[in-house]
């Protein structure tokens, strides 16, 4: 069968966007890495129904309750532990789940698959122990996991934040917040009058700043942080106020924003565009979510990062989209202006330009001894070596150092690449390309693409 | 800018051609119009294999043998040769009927470079082979190399000679001139007496601007990437009547290709992967080697190639262009050939002749007529 709208994602964007096409009659196949609904924000939604961690992780986490109740009784098909690793023309997906691979179809794809954590390699970052703070938020989310022992946590961004209010709010112990932010500047202050539309946002943030200062250890203006230890994390160093400074540590927790999952759109050959506040690419789209290939439409934070509220909008914008592109028979430029959607998503967006200056991805010059592919182990020395006598392709620099070949496929290092090569070339940074992304979107088994050509002659 | 030889195309044989030339004297300009080796050569699974080929090319095919194993003395590196035989297995009668009849021919015309080996010799070097396979035949001076480590040794080489590579650098335009070309590019008018075109997948769209169309198809050949895991198979592996070639590479990954084709984009610029069809070769190759079953793959991809209809490649001067030099149309197995065939160029450039016999890869077997002016 041909599903209508194959969904990947079972985020804010995604569920809303299953939730409409599903009241407009169109037939929705869900499919969703995570074995249950709710994305990366209300993760574990269904199981934290009550008790001291749903109390904890606070009022927007609550706030998906809702909505994931409506996805479940909508009717939208849904696969749950399912990856999507191929996505071919007009519109053919591969799956896998519990080992085994399948082919779906559909008329459209809806990718509405999040962001990821802003990959920052600094000096010791490889070492056990250290991680990032959306995977601990992952352990607190899926078990009430708190981290043991001298616990650090360095970055900037809303997510540390409230990553340490949770913890604290479990009677979680956190040695020091290293803030990595660059504090109030210019910028920031610019985008403040806007930011007003968004008041309950912003008070949430100053709180989760007054919680954490009264916790003790705020260190601000921090730079040149360093993991070592042997074997493991055991202490860090860190400069702040021109005093180099060291502490024991167990746990060093890491975050500097988040950027759109784009490795979809980069491999079917969509436009992106460079997000020069923010330094990330995110496939280009039109009012509805369509990107420049027909019948693929992009919501959520994988379409720009905009935060779950507008999610949840652009869900809803992209399930009309989707409703015209099917052709089914419902005026959607009215239904957009009845649902005030346009109104809704400025409003949810309204904090972003603030939280984007204030937040400013990091822009230091990287090492020559650190680390930037940790699957191939390949440094920013080598990288830079390689860069001078090379193009200023990222794809140069793969072919001939192995930066990104590995199973992660420039996850964790496409943006540090394109950064040194812009560095190297004197080009501003969103001049220089990604990585080309080939097949598979995710590591898949021998077996389970031989398996697929089994089916071919089964057929 | 002004030289005596321009190289149209940054690929192996582009680079080859550019640096043996180079070595003789002759002032070369090179251009790429991504970045060297953007397509077949970064994109090719580097078999080095005297293995199957077509008696055409057998000659060009055992004179680069030799060069493989002395890779060093060509370009300053062993471009991560790894002389570790390869096997063409027979997994039923008629195809073990196929490979005794070629070896005894070959033995018969005194090529001794492939032999005829048993089940057993067979399964000792190969020892996850699959119990079916009943035979085989074996090149043991073959293996294979590193395509991205051949493309910087070829590079610096050829930069050491003097060659001037540029990059980024698109051919729009190509005007013949009593005695020299004007090749007009995307950085500058480019004077030059000699033109050899290495254009691989757009060569068509180079001998069109020179005066001298041809027709070739596009190869889009797709190859699989896995993790890395120990080391299991030695010798590159193909089955004979199988899409399929098997190798493992010194990193551990495994690298398996073997001529399915992906899918060509309608402007012919990019190819894309079709999964269904790749995933005949990958159950070929699990079929021969069922141990692999659950390692996984991370990249595959599909590579562009001039192809020819009988599959051997274009070598040799153009008849209806003066100062012009064709090297492409491989067909997906010209990665051996890369040491050989810049020399014949080379000597096509510096003396106008070689002493190869080139007659099997003349450019009039793909020639379009030119209508009537």
């Amino acid at each position: 069968m041909i599903h209508d709208v194959v969904v990947i994602g079972a985020g804010p964007a995604g569920m809303s966007a299953a939730v409409h096409l599903r009241k407009f009659g169109a037939s929705v196949l869900v499919v969703d890495e995570q074995p249950a609904p709710g994305g990366q924000i209300w993760r574990g939604i269904e199981r934290n129904a009550s008790g001291a961690i749903a109390a904890a992780l606070g009022a927007d986490y609550e706030k998906g309750r809702a909505l994931t109740a409506a996805f479940r009784a909508s009717g939208a098909e849904y696969s749950p532990s399912t990856q999507v690793w191929q996505i071919e023309d007009e519109w053919t997906l591969f799956l896998t789940s519990e080992g085994k691979a399948r082919r779906v179809r559909a008329r459209a794809v809806l990718l509405s698959n999040g962001a990821q954590e802003r990959p920052v390699p600094f000096a010791g970052w490889t070492l056990p122990g250290v991680m990032t703070v959306g995977a601990a938020q992952i352990l607190l989310k899926s078990g009430g996991m708190l981290p043991q022992g001298n616990v650090w946590i360095a970055g900037a961004g809303p997510l540390p934040l409230l990553y340490a209010t949770q913890v604290l709010g479990l009677k979680g112990q956190i040695s020091g917040f290293l803030d990595t932010s660059k504090g109030l500047n210019l910028g920031a202050l610019a985008k403040l009058p806007a930011a007003w539309r968004d008041l309950p946002s912003l008070a949430k943030g100053f709180k989760w700043q007054r919680e954490l200062r009264r916790s003790g250890n705020l260190i601000r203006g921090i730079s040149d942080l360093r993991a070592e230890g042997d074997g493991r994390l055991q202490q860090l160093e860190w400069t702040a106020g021109g005093v180099r400074r060291k502490a024991k540590a167990d746990v060093l927790l890491v975050h500097e924003g988040v950027v759109p999952r784009i490795h979809e759109t980069l491999a079917l050959g969509c436009d992106h565009d460079w997000n020069s506040t923010q330094n990330y690419f995110a496939a280009r789209s039109n009012r509805w979510g369509e990107t420049s290939r027909r019948g693929l439409f992009v919501a959520g934070d994988a379409s720009g990062i905009g935060g779950w509220t507008a999610a949840t909008v652009s869900g809803e914008i992209a399930a009309l989209g989707l409703a015209g592109h099917l052709g089914i028979q419902i005026d959607i430029e009215a239904l957009r202006r009845e649902s005030q959607l346009d109104g809704r998503r400025s409003r949810a967006l309204a904090l972003r330009p603030f939280l984007d200056a204030f937040y400013t991805p990091p822009n230091t010059s990287i090492a020559d001894d650190v680390v930037v592919c940790r699957c191939e182990e390949v440094t920013a020395g080598t990288i830079r070596k390689v860069a001078r006598t090379s193009a200023s392709d990222p794809n140069a620099i793969k072919a001939a150092t192995r930066c990104g070949m590995g199973p992660c496929q420039g996850r964790q290092c496409g943006y540090t690449v394109q950064a040194i090569l812009a560095e190297v070339h004197n080009l501003p940074v969103g001049d220089v390309s990604f990585f080309n992304i080939r097949p598979p979107l995710k590591p898949v088994t021998l077996g389970e693409i031989a398996s697929l050509g089994e089916l071919e002659n089964a057929e | 800018m002004k030289a005596d030889l321009l190289v149209i195309g940054g690929g192996l044989h582009g680079l080859s051609a550019a640096l043996q030339s180079a070595r003789h004297g002759v002032s070369v300009i090179l251009v790429e119009r991504h970045f060297l080796g953007r397509h077949a050569s970064g994109a090719t699974a580097a078999g080095v294999r005297t293995l199957g080929r077509h008696p055409a090319e057998l000659p060009l095919s055992l004179e680069a043998a030799a060069t493989w194993h002395a890779m060093k003395d060509l370009v300053g590196d062993d471009c991560g040769f790894n002389a570790c035989g390869q096997l063409q297995v027979a997994e039923d009668e008629a195809a073990l009927a196929k490979i005794k009849d070629r070896v005894s021919r070959l033995e018969a015309q005194g090529f001794t470079h492939e032999r005829l080996i048993g089940s057993n010799e067979l399964h000792s070097l190969v020892p996850d082979l699959a119990p079916h396979c009943l035979g085989a035949a074996w090149t043991v001076d073959d293996g294979s190399a590193d395509p991205h480590r051949t493309i910087g040794a070829f590079r610096d080489a050829a930069i050491a000679a003097g060659v001037q590579i540029l990059e980024r650098c698109l051919v729009t335009g190509l005007v013949r001139h009593s005695s020299h070309w004007l090749a007009q590019t995307s950085r500058g008018v480019i004077e030059a007496g000699l033109i050899v075109n290495a254009a691989g997948a757009w060569a068509d769209q180079v001998a069109a601007l020179a005066g001298d169309p041809v027709h070739q198809a596009i190869r889009t050949s797709m190859m699989v990437v896995t993790e890395r895991t120990s080391a299991r198979v030695k010798p590159v592996v193909s089955s004979l009547g199988q899409k399929l070639s098997f190798k493992q590479t010194v990193q551990g990954t495994l690298v398996i290709g073997g001529g399915s084709q992906g899918k060509l984009a309608p402007d012919r610029q990019s190819a894309s992967v079709d999964m269904v069809a790749l995933a005949a070769s990958v159950g070929a190759a699990v079929r021969l080697i069922p141990a692999v079953e659950g390692i996984r793959i991370v990249r595959t991809w599909a590579g562009m190639e001039a192809m020819t209809p009988d599959h051997l490649p274009v070598i040799g001067f153009s008849h209806r262009v003066e100062g012009l030099i064709h090297a492409f149309g491989f067909s997906g197995h010209g990665f051996q050939l890369v040491p050989s065939v810049g020399r014949a160029v080379a000597d096509l450039v510096c003396q106008g002749s070689t002493d190869h016999d080139l007659s099997a890869f003349d450019v009039t077997r793909i020639a379009i007529e030119r209508a009537a002016a």
